[in-house]
């Protein structure tokens, strides 16, 4: 395997967080105190916008998914910081013969910093999508899109979750960019280590209780898989539980047995620490009888470990104590790359929510917006 | 060449600089709906994939009128003097 990475520590001078929702997208912005937050006026409003990226690589170039409730799905670029946008000239879309058709981008994920342009996509279906011009043209990763085995993998289109299935968690090593991850719902975890040109299921160890057979190869439900500071660790949170992977071992460890049990480890969203691999925060929902996927007992929480998942603690001071029915989506919580990392999270019922002490406090930063569907923090 | 008047839905209009009817030209008789669609997109690039997909087929939420009828077949015959109407169907909040 490749060598450890060299964690860059700096203290970022601002903060800001994308706020992806269901009628457009939204920032909040602070300066490094992160005490006091203002939010942007909507950019894409009425715009479905699935998830907006920053790009590390550069500090000013962002990516948003976008589509409308009558019109195609689309990528939009800024490079001045979210000042213009530009839309993609061919956004992500399968071949023509292929008989497939991409509903939603869902998930951007900026390339390796070795490749400046170069981000990747998952779409809705299951498809992954490349760009080397920074978002200008996007082709397929035939590797994946074409695999003999995906429609195997993936199951057909009409499978996975309540809006659509999908490919998320797109993963790029930060010592390898031939080395990547991909998590579908459905399908599960994949690795490819020759950038893309083939993929192997990396699923052993997980459960996936609406399966036949009790260890499938394939076919799994991961909500969000995460890449540790240490890129040798993986955080998953799947529909079956919290999941933990050192590589180069190939089988997962269930580690959200650890959680309280009146609460359970079922969840959407799974983020990790910038720069301690053993800490990782989690925000559990309602996994029980019809699957409300709200917080346990309408008193919300996130959960942070920070002895890789042996033991979890419960983080909800200045979150309601009673009666909020949150839903966080899997792609609607972040953590910045402040020294004492700020998390964020937020709710299908447009509040965002932040700590900027690693989740010992909370504040609510903005309300009345529409359904999150994403946060990203950046600076 | 044949000529046709293209009435745009207001979620299309950033791609025509917010011009709510457009005349686009096709190089060939007899044009074909897929011919109109191929010179909307010459002239107001990224606005076809927004309403016909990869597959070529009309999105689920946007309808195509020829005159006074419906047409979602790409490979429909136009005749000299249609009118296309492209509408953004009535969907959920």
């Amino acid at each position: 395997m490749p060598r450890a990475v060299r964690l860059r520590v700096a203290t970022p001078r601002r903060a800001r967080v994308l706020i992806a929702t269901r009628k457009g997208l939204w920032t909040l912005t602070s300066d490094a105190s992160r005490r006091s937050w203002k939010l942007s006026a909507p950019t894409f409003l009425g715009h479905i916008v699935h998830h907006a990226m920053f790009d590390p690589r550069d500090g000013r170039t962002l990516l948003a998914a976008a589509r409308t409730g009558h019109l195609g799905p689309t990528v939009f670029r800024s490079a001045d910081a979210g000042r213009t946008w530009k839309e993609a000239a061919t956004p992500p879309a399968f071949a023509s013969d292929s008989g497939r058709v991409v509903d939603h981008t869902f998930w951007l994920t900026p390339g390796h910093a070795s490749q400046p342009g170069v981000w990747y996509a998952g779409t809705s279906p299951q498809g992954l999508f490349r760009t080397d011009d920074g978002g200008a043209t996007w082709k397929g990763v035939e590797g994946f899109n074409a695999h003999p085995q995906r429609k195997a993998w993936c199951g057909g289109d009409q499978d996975g979750t309540p809006d659509g299935p999908k490919m998320h968690s797109v993963i790029v090593d930060p010592r390898d960019p031939a080395h990547m991850y991909i998590a579908m719902s459905s399908g599960g975890v994949f690795e490819s280590t020759d950038a893309g040109s083939d993929w192997k299921p990396l699923n052993q160890g997980v459960a996936a209780l609406f399966q036949p057979v009790a260890e499938p190869e394939y076919g799994h439900d991961p909500h969000c898989v995460r890449l540790s500071s240490n890129p040798d660790r993986l955080y998953q949170q799947n529909h079956c539980g919290i999941y933990r992977l050192d590589r180069p071992a190939t089988r997962w460890v269930r580690v959200g047995e650890n959680m309280p049990k009146s609460v359970g480890d079922i969840g959407l969203p799974m983020v990790t620490h910038p720069y301690d691999a053993e800490s990782a925060w989690v925000f559990p929902m309602d996994g029980t009888d019809v699957w409300p996927r709200t917080s346990p007992g309408g008193k919300p929480a996130a959960y942070r470990t920070r002895d890789g998942g042996k033991t979890w603690k419960r983080q909800a001071d200045g979150m309601p104590t009673s009666q909020a029915w949150f839903t966080v989506k899997r792609q609607a919580m972040s953590v910045d790359r402040f020294t004492i990392a700020g998390v964020y999270f937020g709710t299908t019922s447009g509040e965002v929510w932040g700590s900027r002490d690693e989740g010992r406090n909370w504040r609510l930063l903005a309300a009345h917006l529409p359904e999150i569907y994403a946060i990203e923090a950046g600076s | 060449m044949p000529a046709f008047k293209v009435a745009i839905p207001t979620p299309l209009r950033s791609y025509t600089q917010g011009v709510a009817s457009v005349q686009v030209v096709v190089d060939r008789a007899p044009a074909t709906l897929r011919d109109a669609f191929a010179a909307l997109e010459a002239a107001y690039p990224g606005i076809r994939f927004r309403m016909i997909d990869e597959a070529g087929r009309v999105r689920p939420h946007i309808q195509v009128f020829v005159g006074m009828s419906v047409q979602r077949d790409p490979d429909a015959i136009l005749q000299p003097g249609d009118e296309i109407m492209l509408v953004g169907a009535l969907s959920g909040g």
